[in-house]
């Protein structure tokens, strides 16, 4: 089941990633992108990470590709133009040196991490559940915690800022 | 036809995290608009949240869990910034095309 469901929805994500990239509307690329997000978010619970798979589906599957799509309708972005001219070089070695990144970090983790060292079953993950993330978040995580504060705060001083009409 | 595993080994999750990554680096690269470059930070911040997660589970422990949680926060923050920047530069610059925004090219 466990290896079903991985398959299932790894091969989801990756698809909808491969199709994130080659669109050339920007709508259909955050359509794919929710389809990578909402796959990522079952895997995440596969790992036994309950509430990170919780806030994978609000905060980016919800809040950060709605902001995405407020924009892109705000802007009404069209689908990118062909390009005019483009490089020999770039047509000719774009797609072999792109596998060829994807084959390099492969080749890295089956090197480094011993293959069959750990397998991730459901029932076995021990930590995850909203409990635990809480309870790590409030004493041993808490200046990073009360950090984030400060930054979202900048981060919303800033798209004020940014945003408004120039006087 | 070998028999399907009964369970996952944590490579494989290594690895879709790494491909996913690719994806995102190689999506950034080929892209010109703007936002759809920006969706593909977002990817392999995604792609990278799914190792911390992987690499949690492999240890028992939620830190990982944490960074993956401010990872989120920081890419809120980031996706408010960015798309304010982009706002501004088209209402400026009348274009989503990052090859035509080249005001600091010689």
């Amino acid at each position: 089941m466990d290896t079903l469901l991985f398959a299932l929805f790894a091969g989801i994500a990756i698809l909808s990633a491969v199709v994130m990239i080659m669109q050339r509307h920007p709508v259909s690329s955050a359509l794919a992108l929710v389809g990578v997000m909402g796959s990522l978010a079952i895997l995440y619970l596969l790992l036994g990470a309950t509430f990170i798979a919780a806030a994978q589906l609000i905060v980016y599957a919800g809040a950060i590709m709605v902001l995405f799509l407020f924009v892109i309708m705000l802007l009404n972005a069209g689908a990118e133009p062909k390009p005019l001219r483009q490089s020999f070089l770039a047509r000719a070695l774009g797609f072999p040196l792109g596998i060829a990144l994807i084959a390099i970090l492969g080749f890295l983790i089956q090197r480094t991490v011993p293959p069959d060292s750990v397998v991730v079953r459901f029932a076995d993950a021990k930590a995850g559940s909203p409990q635990d993330i809480g309870r790590a978040l409030f004493t041993q995580y808490l200046l990073p915690f009360e950090v984030t504060s400060v930054l979202v705060l900048i981060a919303i001083l800033g798209a004020v800022v940014l945003a408004r009409k120039e006087t | 036809m070998p028999p399907a595993p009964p369970a996952v080994p944590l490579t494989a999750y290594l690895i879709v995290s790494a491909i996913l990554f690719s994806l995102g680096a190689i999506g950034f690269v080929i892209r010109k608009n703007v936002i759809t470059m920006f969706m593909c930070i977002e990817l392999m911040l995604n792609a990278i949240n799914l190792s911390f997660v992987a690499f949690s589970y492999k240890h028992g422990t939620v830190d990982g869990h944490l960074f993956t949680f401010f990872v989120m926060v920081v890419a809120a923050a980031e996706a408010a910034v960015g798309l304010a920047i982009i706002l501004t530069v088209y209402k400026n610059r009348n274009t989503l095309m990052a090859d035509d925004i080249d005001s600091l090219k010689l």
